[in-house]
């Protein structure tokens, strides 16, 4: 609920400075494109890199160990440009995993981790701070900064995926009637002053949607990830709630991969 | 080597997008979805059972084809067949509250729950009320719908009905069945209809 508050406020101010109509419109949305701009100064999602990055090479959990020779697609321990090249298929557990999965993995195979407890509340509420899996996930996109993103669909398993990804997409549901294509399928539209990407028939804004989670939203003051994202479009979907990590959400990430491959990764990034 | 097997896969998304290739079928793809949501507070799991028209135009847009006009005709008349009109014949209400309900964005979600007054949230797609700047553009701009239109009999109907369900005149709109699915009661969907057709609403000065 902060979100609309935050864009009524901006519009406020535009609306005290400019005449109404549609003139007012259009400098409210420069104003908020003033705003957007004003963030890039400074990103908390730094802070999240360095706790990521302890929290990554510390030993921990009932086995005692790091997640050094966590293998997230590029070899065990590798993590310079290994979120760019995910969801992929992975042999040792003969599955698409995106990045929040196969952490997971890894906190509980090689961490000892209780996997139905690492999963319980993988996203932080209002006020709290980033889980373990947020500030994992930010040192580890952090490393794919600049880096094309690659996403293979040379497994049978990986057509698969995209392909189920974009049925899913075009799943229209719920007592709202709500796919994600309603909002995310056509060039230029809006949700209030809000700017929606077309996902699936606009390179650009597949590319810019992709690479921009995980991202520091301002207006929660929390650093949110691809899953969250998922998760919260879901709501507004008014659809039941999207389990964390399931099959489906990776799907769905497969799809918006493909469509931004060749893209450059710039997460974390800021929004409003 | 690396070129050929960047070929390859670029040439195998090719074939999945254009045709029915042995990808997953829908009834694969379907097992997969209903085990990757959990129904949580009033948002339960019933909510991924398609109807008809929800598979219908989730098909038509999945292969970017219009539906064809036998079913869409078929399914637009049996949406019509669901809208409500108000016993008393009492089509408008008051635009002061209408404005409210066009405001508030909230329902039927999970973060909501059963006592939660939905909101038909109309401004998130629909430019209305000329005073307010932050209206989005999915729908078309209802300014002035009354001014423009009258208030005669058919307008009145016409507007309450695609209020009530947009299926019956165009099978896959993008616009919830407020009446329909029970998103707003018959008293919200009357104050809505005085913020779109009453002289005095802002929407017509």
């Amino acid at each position: 609920m902060k979100r609309p508050r935050l864009a009524t406020s901006l519009v406020g101010c535009a609306v005290a400075m400019f005449a109404a109509g549609a003139q007012a419109q259009g400098s409210a949305a420069d104003e908020i494109a003033k705003y957007r701009q004003m963030l890039q100064d400074g990103n908390p999602a730094e802070l999240l890199v360095v706790r990521g990055e302890e929290l990554w090479k510390q030993k921990r959990g009932p086995k005692n160990a790091s997640l050094e020779q966590c293998d997230i697609g590029l070899g065990a321990g590798v993590v310079k440009g290994a979120y760019a090249q995910l969801p992929r298929f992975f042999a040792d557990t003969n599955q698409v995993m995106d990045f929040e999965a196969r952490l997971v993995h890894c906190m509980v195979t090689l961490q000892g981790f209780d996997r139905a407890a690492v999963t319980k509340s993988p996203f932080s509420g209002a006020g709290q701070r980033a889980t373990d899996i947020e500030s994992i996930t930010t040192f580890v996109v952090e490393q794919s900064r600049g880096v094309p993103v690659k996403i293979s669909q040379s497994h049978p398993m990986e057509r698969a995926s995209f392909e189920r990804g974009r049925q899913l997409f075009y799943m229209r549901g719920g007592p709202y009637d709500f796919s994600c294509a309603t909002c995310h399928g056509v060039d230029s539209q809006r949700i209030r002053l809000q700017d929606l990407p077309n996902i699936s028939h606009n390179k650009q804004d597949a590319a810019r949607a992709f690479t921009t989670w995980p991202a520091y939203r301002v207006s929660q003051g929390a650093l949110r990830t691809m899953q969250w994202r998922l998760n919260d479009c879901f709501r507004q979907q008014r659809f039941p709630e999207p389990i964390f990590i399931s099959q489906g959400t990776i799907d769905l990430i497969t799809f918006l991969g493909v469509n931004a491959n060749g893209a450059k990764m710039d997460s974390p990034a800021i929004k409003r | 080597m690396k070129m050929m097997k960047t070929m390859m896969s670029v040439g195998a998304v090719v074939v999945l997008a254009s045709c029915a290739s042995p990808g997953p079928t829908r009834e694969e793809t379907m097992q997969v979805v209903k085990s990757s949501f959990k129904e949580r507070g009033i948002a339960k799991l019933d909510r991924l059972e398609q109807s008809d028209l929800q598979l219908a135009c989730s098909e038509a847009s999945l292969n970017n084809k219009d539906l064809p006009k036998d079913v869409r005709e078929r399914l637009e008349k049996q949406q019509m067949a669901t809208i409500k009109y108000p016993a008393d014949g009492k089509f408008l209400g008051d635009w002061k509250a209408g404005e409210r309900v066009a405001q508030a964005g909230v329902g039927m979600q999970w973060s909501d729950n059963e006592k939660t007054v939905n909101g038909g949230n109309c401004y998130a797609c629909h430019q209305l009320s000329p005073q307010e700047v932050s209206f989005g553009n999915i729908g078309p701009s209802l300014k002035h719908y009354g001014k423009l239109r009258g208030n005669s009999e058919a307008v009145v109907k016409y507007t309450w009905g695609k209020i009530w369900n947009t299926h019956a005149f165009n099978a896959c709109s993008s616009m919830p069945r407020f009446g329909d699915a029970g998103i707003l009661t018959e008293a919200q969907i009357r104050d809505v209809m005085a913020l779109l057709l009453d002289p005095n609403s802002p929407v017509n000065k």
